[in-house]
């Protein structure tokens, strides 16, 4: 049977199709893949290491196509963390692999895997990390894995993938002002549910996907796995190719979805009437417009993390605080996705903005979105935060509270000293 | 393969991060892990489990996180195979790679109590209930994935393939 008589294929299953050396794959169907590009960071790096070494392979498959970065706990907050560290650095030394993004080079490994140019449209891309999905906004098929299959991922350069069906998600219309991707991902996950979207592909389409910057993409990319997606993933367009040839000269294949490509099911937004959103505890399926949750005093706000801690998001949040203070009492952390985007904001005046405003300025890692170091809640605290998971326990106690909010949110909570709508700073902004 | 064990009821949407707390990912040692297993949850679990146990959830087991501590702290513990209305998807491939047997079943929320004794027949993706005396259908895991847990884990599995 030829492909025509079957029905197209979407981007998903073209570069699964590309990438197993088939011509057609359709949902279900498992194939094994060739790897473009595997990453592994500190927290999930070690076991993969430790378990690639039990194989007793003397060298990686291919040493250009592995990356390694340090991000979790930069720098070391205990001797454990250390070791870990320690055990990526050698591991680096001993397969002479040259992409290690240590401290004050890399950043938070999805944000370091795009701008380094580590991910190009067409590609099929494994992390040890649940958020490699964010790297669908350039087109490419990725996803996370453990530890154990990484190990695997290193001596073969392959595994195994049941082709997923793909939900298309069309978004029209144009977002008012303050509100951003952050709250579009967040209803679209308060829609679907936390587990709507289990072992599938979920591809954004339409006109404000178009309009929308390359940050922007990532944040909605990134937040596909907390529905339980295998990756988001958006077509390749002028945009997707303008930034990755500006950081990259290796080739690749712009892949696209047929006209006749097959949908489990097609879901329509509109952002028109979109208004700031806000997950609730304890579950990022538990989303309200922020105006219905105003009020709810916070200790800490949290600008920063994989999902928004680009330059966009820190410049969306300095325009609020910009000649404001953070209510006493309440503590905002901001932590840049990667030093990159710190010199950025460094040059462009962002961090005396915040730093006059009362906000602490971390160095880039997953701090406190993670909850191994820099900034922990205690039991009873309540915290707004531009991250993605508000799981019990999550940032410190099992006891504390958690809101996700887009970064204008999190920024007029932490000046207002409870949750804030932040359109009520529209008006007379400094632009 | 038969595996049996006392059934330990969880809910939907338990996360990697109750399963295993991010301040514990710095050790390396399954046995140190285990004793934190499901310690955001449930922290008597790691005492329950040590007699060996299988899990039985809701919907969307092991959401969250990518981190493989997760099932290594559930297997140490004691658990011998997690049974799921449905599982995140990057938990359920860690489990099959660390030889931890996972199984899906649309109504198992239902069908087992706390205590309940299960003999799961991996195979035939059949569920006893010893105590209920009832037989369970459960999602049929494929050849390819029954070879990996039959071989212990995906690295036992390609150490095995790759000396053929």
């Amino acid at each position: 049977m030829s492909a025509r008589t079957l029905g197209g294929m979407n981007i998903s299953e073209k570069i699964l199709a590309m990438a197993s050396g088939e011509d057609y794959v359709k949902p279900g169907e498992i194939v094994e893949a060739k790897v473009d590009m595997a990453m592994v960071n500190e927290i999930t790096g070690p076991l993969a290491i430790q378990t690639f070494k039990r194989i007793g392979l003397e060298s990686v498959w291919d040493n250009q196509r592995i990356v390694l970065v340090l991000d979790h706990q930069v720098p070391a907050d205990s001797v454990k963390s250390a070791e870990l560290h320690k055990i990526m650095r050698n591991f680096a030394r001993e397969q002479n692999i040259q992409f290690l993004y240590d401290i004050g080079d890399g950043g938070i490994c999805h944000q370091v895997m795009v701008e380094r140019g580590h991910v190009r449209p067409g590609e099929l891309i494994v992390g040890a990390d649940s958020h490699t999905c964010t790297y669908g906004a350039l087109g490419a098929f990725a996803t996370g894995i453990g530890s154990t299959e990484m190990a695997a991922v290193f001596a073969t350069g392959r595994l195994w993938l049941k082709v997923p069906s793909t939900i298309r998600i069309y978004v029209a219309g144009k977002f008012k002002d303050f509100v951003t991707p952050k709250d579009l991902i967040l209803d679209v996950i308060g829609r679907i549910k936390s587990d709507g979207a289990i072992y599938k592909a979920v591809e954004f389409t339409g006109p404000t996907i178009s309009d929308m910057s390359i940050s922007g993409r990532l944040t909605l990319c990134n937040m596909t796995v907390e529905m339980g997606a295998k990756t988001g993933i958006i077509e390749p367009d002028e945009k997707t190719l303008q930034y990755v040839r500006e950081r990259t000269s290796k080739p690749f294949k712009v892949v696209k979805s047929d006209s006749d490509a097959q949908y489990e099911r097609t879901l329509k937004f509109n952002v028109d009437e979109l208004e700031p959103m806000v997950a609730c505890p304890h579950s990022v399926d538990n989303v309200k417009p922020v105006k219905d949750v105003e009020g709810v005093e916070v200790n800490q706000a949290f600008l920063g993390s994989c999902t928004n801690g680009r330059l966009e998001d820190l410049e969306l949040a300095a325009r609020i605080l910009k000649g404001r203070h953070v209510k006493r009492g309440v503590r905002l952390l901001v932590t840049p996705a990667s030093s990159k985007v710190y010199l950025q904001a460094l040059q462009k005046g962002l961090l005396e903005i915040f730093v006059k405003s009362g906000a602490y300025v971390c160095n880039p890692t997953c701090g406190a979105c993670f909850g191994g170091h820099m900034g922990l809640l205690a039991a009873g605290e309540v915290c707004v935060s531009s991250s993605n998971r508000n799981f019990v326990g999550r940032m410190g106690s099992p006891e504390a509270e958690i809101y996700l909010a887009s970064p204008a949110t999190v920024a007029a909570s932490a000046i207002e000293g409870k949750i804030t709508d932040p359109r009520r700073f529209l008006e007379g902004i400094a632009k | 393969m038969r595996i049996s064990g006392r059934a330990v009821i969880f809910g939907d949407h338990v996360n990697t991060d109750v399963i295993i707390p991010s301040k514990y990912l710095t050790s390396l040692d399954p046995n140190e892990l285990a004793k934190h297993a499901m310690e955001g949850i449930d922290p008597e679990f790691p005492e329950k489990a040590k007699a060996g146990v299988i899990i039985v959830a809701g919907r969307n087991f092991g959401c969250g996180s990518s981190r493989e501590q997760a099932p290594i702290a559930l297997k140490y513990a004691g658990t011998r195979c997690i049974i799921a209305e449905s599982f995140a998807r990057i938990f359920y491939r860690n489990a099959i790679n660390i030889g931890l047997p996972v199984l899906e079943a649309a109504d198992i929320s239902s069908k087992v109590e706390e205590g309940d004794v299960l003999t799961v027949i991996l195979e035939e993706g059949k569920i006893l209930n010893e105590t209920k005396n009832e037989v369970i259908e459960a999602n049929k895991l494929p050849d390819f994935i029954l070879e990996i847990i039959r071989d212990g884990g995906l690295i036992e599995h390609l150490i095995k393939v790759m000396r053929r």
